[in-house]
């Protein structure tokens, strides 16, 4: 059995799963004294009578990183960034934490100019001189040769400091992404561990070594214990929770939109061919662009409490609110009042509902009923614009070949899964795109049953330089002489055995390991009419889903 | 501080699966650095530098601008039309006011595609400018437009497209044409009879470097500009000026290309040639960015920059402001020209010989204008190629004159067919294409 736990904002819900089928079920408020007494609170009412060996894993999601980022619950973190030319530094925004050394790659991984050890020494001597424990070392193109990122910590390595490095949070290209997810990993380190250390007390009073997961942002699972060097990929855990639910409550195999309708917003998520999409360069938190692999969610200012008014353009649904819904005792006539008064939502006091509408009925110069009518097919359409704007983005994302212009994926959504928040709203949304519409079942609890059934995923980034006789794999820091005659195909073998040795460290079962090509290419590198080499770059992940049927879940 | 940022709209489109031939310059490798250095830099993430994906060019686009023999269709691979496109998208975003200015950043290149193409040359196939200008003429009832060619070689096809056209200013600033190809683009090469003035051609000595450039700059190109005031700006942004390119002899440096870029101000730049796909490109093309999105590019520089290296001898200078010198004193006088050049012709003929490198053709080429004083004139043009192909078109202006349209419809009713393997009608005024 998996015991599934998500930790939202105000409910805790946890599952118990066997076999695919939903045993147990329990939902309590998240507590303020801290996620682990929630994880306990929600657990204890579903394995009381279940033998502590029948657990065989923990699955949770966690806002921990998320917070801490967002309530600037963080510690202070000194810079050390390897920048050479490019972009001026001042428009990186960095504060005085902040410390430009020499050193600098190029986009090959060839060095330029070396690190100087005596300024980096000068530099870690200021370091302890604030008393700043944490240090990000971040080198631009750092994931084409980690190298002088390895020098630079070498230098600055000291057993009470923890260093985090660019190149292992990432293999993509962007340097000041780079660096901010760098900081954020350092930020919320110290956080995490004590989090981590807190979890594993938990998951030891229900039994014995049972494996503990906890869901990252790309919607995949990863072994706690191996979670506490990079806590900034769970970053986003929650959002990423309700999008595997989807996956886990429905049969979705085609093209897909759904949403979380929420009181203030609601978010929009992409499905091709049954697979969530992915934040195309990364996920954004509290206005950090970083490079961490994050399902895509679109949030918009439009929810069931959203602001109602008849302006000099006739009638407006949001984006502000200004308080739950008049049947709740809010300010003003919003989505779900008009939802009470037409009869398909029955909660709050229809009364203060009707009221709300009726202001602005007259204002419309029509009846109650058809004013409501209009706000609620408002409200749709605001949703169903949007989606479409999703979708035309998603669909006009740059490409780089012609094939992939001329015949790339296009994305067309044959359903609309509406989870969370007012049903009664999703028939006027797929009226409105055309679409059919569908509730997932167990959608009040689906977000845990997506924790407890996400796989692990994980990607690697090869770059092989045939002229410069070396492979690269960032994320691993692993740096590797190749010889002359080594291929796209030797690239993509060497990609799926690490990805394989990373996936099962993370904490993978043999049948998850769903490989995935995701990006190949071998370029010929020509000098003076000679071709000299070969530039090779792959990609391969195992992409997010649920963890394959059979054997135990 | 002011806020000297623009929104700026990036077409970039390094077509990965697309070369010449394997070896060739024009190959997939191109761009594949010139991406690595504009990803790490996360331009992509300034909230206002916004990419774009490129549109696919018609060959009715194709049409309105070149008579492709035997069509366009025989004359392109997607490579092309996405090339073209994506020019044309950087001119949606531009002049629907989405944004500011735009850079298309694409490949293949065009400038050296004439107005008859029988074939590739210089690497191009179609001339990517002309077609996205005359697309902007068709689309957004555009007439003045100048097109500043700052690519090492003579843009020799774009020149050719509008030789006769007073409406649209060619200006080429390029490696003296008697040390590179395609040996053309004198001072004296100043436009077709009735638009003189409107072609200007400024050749610079080889091992010019930023000094040189930016001295043509201020006092041929931004003048000459300041004169005739057109609507819109492109730049034929062209790299291989740069020191370290392969093929050609210049010493421009990555800081000249962003300083040129930000006192030109183009609202729209197409690159064109540009080899040294790796000491260059990369940070030429962030410094364009940059320039072009108000952001500071005062740190951009290749690794291996040494402005004592490259800086231009004192003959080199001297050359240059000689130069300079003779061409302003041309276009001061351009009014009086016309009378000394047609005297009492009433048309006027040119003939030339074109060799395409790229395929190999050779074709002989007469084109008559009519001179006239109402439009850009009546042009016809006999054209054979050693390919066997032998055709005649004939051309009207945009804004053509009542008169022009009279003969050239005559002309094209009249000409003997069996002549020619086709006969073409380009009516760029009315944008009407017709081969018979």
């Amino acid at each position: 059995m998996i015991l599934g736990i998500d930790v939202g904002g105000t409910h805790t819900d946890a599952v118990l799963i066997d076999n695919f089928q939903l045993i147990k079920k329990a939902k309590v408020p998240t507590r303020r004294d801290g996620i682990v007494s929630s994880l306990s609170e929600a657990s204890e009412q579903l394995i009381s009578g279940t033998a502590a060996g029948d657990i065989q894993r923990i699955v949770i999601s966690t806002t921990l990183s998320t917070n801490a980022i967002v309530q600037n619950k963080t510690d202070r973190v000194a810079m050390v960034l390897l920048t050479g030319p490019g972009l001026a530094p001042g428009s990186l925004g960095m504060d005085k934490d902040t410390y430009f050394v020499q050193g600098y790659v190029n986009h090959r991984g060839i060095p330029v100019k070396n690190v100087d050890e005596k300024e980096i020494g000068a530099v870690g001597g200021e370091i302890s001189a604030k008393g700043i424990r944490h240090i990000g070392v971040v080198g631009k193109f750092s994931s084409r040769n980690p190298r002088q990122e390895l020098d630079a910590a070498k230098i600055l390595g000291d057993p009470s400091r923890h260093i985090s490095l660019g190149h292992k949070l990432s293999g993509q290209l962007n340097f000041p992404r780079r660096i901010a997810t760098t900081y954020l990993n350092a930020a919320i380190y110290d956080i995490y561990k004590d989090f981590v250390e807190d979890v594993r007390k938990f998951a030891a009073k229900i039994g014995p070594e049972i494996p503990v997961y906890v869901l990252k942002a790309d919607g995949g699972t990863i072994l706690l214990d191996q979670s506490v060097d990079s806590p900034v990929q769970t970053i986003h855990s929650g959002p990423a929770a309700g999008i595997m639910g989807i996956l886990a409550t429905t049969d979705m195999k085609d093209d897909a939109i759904a949403l979380d309708i929420g009181g203030t917003t609601t978010d929009i998520s992409v499905f091709a061919d049954g697979v969530p999409l992915l934040e195309p360069s990364g996920v954004t938190i509290n206005d950090h662009k970083t490079l961490i692999r994050g399902l895509y969610a679109k949030s918009i200012g439009a929810g069931g409490d959203s602001v109602v008014e008849v302006g000099r353009e006739g009638l407006t649904v949001g984006p502000r609110r200004d308080g739950p819904a008049a049947a709740f005792n809010g300010p003003v006539a919003t989505p779900t009042d008009a939802m009470i008064v037409l009869g398909v939502a029955h909660i709050g006091d229809e009364q203060k509902a009707r009221s709300a509408i009726e202001k602005i009925a007259a204002k419309l110069q029509m009846s109650t009923e058809d004013a409501a009518l209009a706000i609620v097919e408002k409200t749709a359409s605001v949703i169903a614009d949007h989606i479409r704007q999703t979708i035309a983005r998603v669909n006009n994302k740059p490409v780089y070949t012609i094939h992939e212009l001329l015949e790339g994926k296009i994305v067309e959504p044959k359903m609309l899964y509406v989870a969370g928040g007012p049903a009664a709203l999703a028939p006027f949304i797929s009226k409105n795109l055309g679409i059919p519409h569908s509730i997932p079942r167990h959608f009040e609890v689906s977000n845990a049953l997506g924790v407890a059934l996400a796989r692990t995923t994980a990607e690697v980034t090869i770059v092989a330089d045939t002229e410069k006789g070396e492979l690269v794999i960032s994320e691993e820091g692993l740096i590797e002489r190749i010889p002359r005659h080594f291929s796209l195909a030797d690239a993509v073998e060497k990609g799926r055995k690490i990805l394989t040795q990373k996936a099962a460290c993370m904490g993978a079962r043999p049948e998850d390991l769903a490989i995935e090509v995701t990006e190949s290419q071998e370029f010929n590198m020509i000098r003076d009419f000679c071709t000299t080499g070969k530039n090779i770059r792959v990609k391969v992940q195992i992409k997010p889903g649920l963890i394959a049927p059979g054997a135990e879940r | 501080m002011p806020d000297k940022t623009k929104k700026t709209g990036l077409i970039f489109f390094p077509a990965f699966d697309w070369a010449i031939s394997p070896s060739h310059p024009e190959r997939e490798e191109r761009l594949l650095y010139t991406q690595d250095q504009v990803f790490e830099e996360g331009l992509l993430d300034f909230p206002n530098i916004v990419e774009y994906k490129p549109g696919i060019a018609t060959y009715a686009d194709i049409n309105r601008c070149h008579i492709c023999v035997p069509d366009a269709q025989h004359l392109t691979t997607s490579s092309h039309l996405i090339s073209a496109g994506g020019a044309i998208t950087a001119a949606q975003k531009v002049l629907t006011g989405e944004a500011q200015n735009a850079f298309a950043l694409v490949r293949p290149p065009g400038h050296h595609s004439m107005l008859v193409a029988h074939g590739a040359r210089g690497f191009c196939n179609i001339n990517i400018e002309a077609v996205m200008a005359e697309y902007i003429r068709h689309t957004f009832g555009i007439r003045r437009i100048a097109i500043v060619d700052t690519d090492c070689h003579h843009g020799d096809g774009t020149q050719d497209i509008y030789w006769n056209d007073p409406d649209v200013l060619c200006i080429s600033m390029h490696q003296d044409g008697r040390t590179l190809y395609p040996g053309t683009g004198y001072i004296d090469d100043f436009g077709g009879p009735n638009a003189l003035g409107a072609t200007i051609n400024i050749p610079l000595p080889p091992r010019t470097s930023d000094e040189g450039f930016l001295f043509a700059l201020d006092n041929v190109i931004l003048p000459i500009l300041d004169e005739f005031k057109p609507e819109i700006i492109i730049n034929s942004a062209g790299q291989d000026n740069h020191y370290s390119d392969p093929i050609t002899n210049m010493n421009f440096s990555a800081q000249g290309y962003a300083l040129l870029n930000e006192k030109l101000a183009p609202d729209i730049a197409v690159l064109e040639g540009g080899y040294s796909i790796e000491k260059a490109l990369p940070y030429v093309n962030v410094g364009i960015i940059l320039a072009m999105a108000g952001i500071d590019y005062s740190h951009v520089r290749e690794p291996d920059y040494d402005a004592g290296r490259i800086r231009q001898s004192p003959d080199v200078t001297r050359l240059i402001e000689q130069e300079v010198k003779n061409l302003m004193t041309l276009w001061k006088k351009k009014k009086n020209l016309k009378k000394q050049i047609t005297g009492s012709a009433a048309y006027v003929r040119r003939e030339k010989n074109i060799y395409y490198d790229t395929d190999e053709i050779v074709e002989k080429q007469i084109e008559t204008v009519r001179v006239c004083d109402d439009c850009g004139g009546l042009v016809t043009i006999e054209s054979a190629a050693d390919t066997g192909k032998r055709i005649f078109a004939v051309i009207l202006p945009n804004g053509c004159c009542p008169e022009c349209r009279k003969n050239g419809e005559a002309f094209f009713d009249r000409v003997n067919g069996s002549q020619y393997h086709h006969v073409y009608f380009q009516d760029r005024q009315k944008d009407i294409f017709i081969v018979k």
